[in-house]
């Protein structure tokens, strides 16, 4: 390895240790201010809470053997939606390139529902499916579903002109193009699609807890609120945080070993 | 030489929100087997949609094309190489067969002889992208090849190309034609391209695009089309091309 190279990597693995010890720097910093200014009461503790506070409900809640509990409620109604709004989404963008007129016929209403805020169709939804986790998964499918339809589907219609005219030129049916063309080439943006529906997924499934659960991140974050218990309040938010994160990892290594 | 298709009196027009456009008006010739044409005009005069309608990829306005053989097949190579960079280079050649549900043993053995012929096996199971452009070129032709075609239809093939590369590639691409025996038509804003490797020129005119001349070639010597651009009536036929072009009406 020649010195330069040797300088370049040296001076990579510098950039990268100096990042992550800010990170952590920040991380700390806003901890030890948060526990001082809770501590000193220069901020209201009852409403902030502390960051032992919040370790100590944390602790407690896995005592009472309920932390996994609405842990693993939360992330089972997640990944639930995630496929299921992946599998709708995927077979509702083909049918929409096959069919460019239904296309253009239902673009309209894909841009309304794709601005509509769907937590408005929870009280709805919760009439429709009842009171119970399928609202919850329902609302968090049309959360992932439409912006999953609309970034698949124009990944589809991106596919090159070019190689759609050779495929033409070999005769090829629709289905055939779509088969060993479209699919294939939007493979980047299918897997990229992940990553959204993941989050969005989540965010759909706290927000059914909101309206209508007995279990899960969103119920402690809406029962802690109701019975003015902020630590719970906010080790459920700072839970939810973790959990997004670390969904939003495993998906990003996913989509790197499928597109290895 | 046997008549292989006989273009007459085809037009095109375009329909738009701004008016009807008319890419070609009444053009007529015939190709015979075996025979090379090449078809040079201005950029956007019509070349790529006379090309089409002779590849039957789209319909004339007006007008008939007539093959003098049932159910011809048709291969069409491309101005830029469109492999596809999810598939290996077998995988892309091998394209076409898939497609036509006709890919056996046999068809199988005889693109993996072409590619062998052309020194691409060692570049069989390599993505498109590890290759350099003018090899990726080749590919995209023994992909056309591969359908074993009655006629063959270039696009502009090289012009995706550098100018060194493009005059090896065309070499290249000559020699496997000439090899292949395959009647060839080639479209091509390029005047010393047509005339180093076309047996006959057509020249178009504005759009819309009639036939304005169309000249035989006869080289002392047929051979490379870049040893075809140092013969002595190579300059005469650039000149009466480009004074045809160069008085575009």
């Amino acid at each position: 390895m020649s010195n330069e190279q040797k300088s370049f990597i040296k001076k990579y693995k510098i950039k990268k240790a100096v990042i992550f010890m800010w990170q952590v720097f920040i991380l700390l910093f806003f901890l030890i201010l948060w526990e001082v200014l809770s501590k000193h009461n220069i901020i209201n503790p009852f409403i902030f809470s502390s960051p032992s506070k919040v370790v100590k409900c944390i602790i407690n809640l896995y005592k009472d053997n309920n932390l996994f509990i609405h842990i693993w409620v939360t992330i089972y109604e997640t990944l639930i939606a995630f496929v299921i709004g992946l599998v709708i989404s995927f077979l509702v963008s083909i049918i929409l390139y096959l069919y460019n007129t239904v296309y253009k016929v239902l673009d309209l209403f894909l841009t309304c529902l794709n601005s509509l805020p769907k937590v408005a169709l929870g009280p709805m939804i919760i009439i429709i499916a009842g009171a119970n986790t399928k609202s919850i998964i329902v609302m968090a499918v049309l959360i992932n579903l439409i912006v999953s339809i609309v970034v698949i589907t124009d990944g589809f219609y991106n596919t090159d002109k070019i190689k759609i005219k050779l495929m033409n030129s070999f005769g090829a049916s629709k289905y055939q193009i779509v088969r060993y063309l479209v699919i294939p080439s939007s493979y980047k943006t299918i897997i990229s699609s992940f990553k959204l529906s993941i989050s969005m997924s989540l965010i759909g499934v706290v927000s059914g807890e909101f309206l209508v659960s007995k279990a899960g991140l969103g119920y402690l974050i809406i029962y802690g609120t109701q019975v003015f218990n902020l630590d719970l309040v906010i080790s459920g938010i700072l839970l939810l945080v973790i959990i997004s994160y670390i969904l939003y990892r495993v998906v990003e290594y996913i989509e790197k070993l499928l597109l290895k | 030489m046997n008549k292989l298709v006989s273009v007459r009196h085809i037009s095109k027009k375009y329909n738009t929100l701004q008016g009807e456009i008319e890419a070609i008006k009444d053009i007529s010739f015939d190709i015979n087997e075996g025979e090379f044409i090449a078809i040079v005009g201005t950029s956007g005069c019509g070349k790529s949609t006379l090309l089409s309608i002779l590849a039957k990829l789209i319909k004339p306005s007006d007008g008939i094309v007539k093959y003098n053989i049932d159910n011809p097949v048709i291969g069409y190579m491309l101005q830029e190489d469109a492999l596809f960079e999810h598939y290996n280079i077998l995988d892309n050649v091998l394209l076409g067969l898939k497609i036509k549900k006709s890919l056996n043993k046999e068809n199988r053995e005889y693109v993996i002889d072409l590619l062998k012929k052309y020194k691409l096996e060692n570049f069989m199971f390599k993505k498109p992208s590890e290759l350099s452009g003018g090899m990726k070129q080749r590919v995209s032709l023994i992909r056309t090849l591969a359908i074993q075609p009655d006629i063959l239809f270039l696009d502009e093939p090289f012009s995706a190309l550098d100018f060194s590369t493009r005059l090896n590639v065309s070499d290249d691409v000559y020699k496997i034609i000439k090899d292949s025996g395959k009647t060839t038509i080639m479209v091509t804003h390029d005047i010393g391209e047509a005339i180093s490797m076309a047996d006959k020129v057509i020249v178009l005119s504005k759009c819309p695009s009639v036939v304005k001349n169309s000249y035989y070639i006869e080289l002392d010597k047929r051979d490379c089309p870049t040893k075809n651009r140092k013969d002595k009536r190579f300059n005469y036929y650039y000149d009466l091309i480009w004074k045809d072009l160069d008085n575009n009406e």
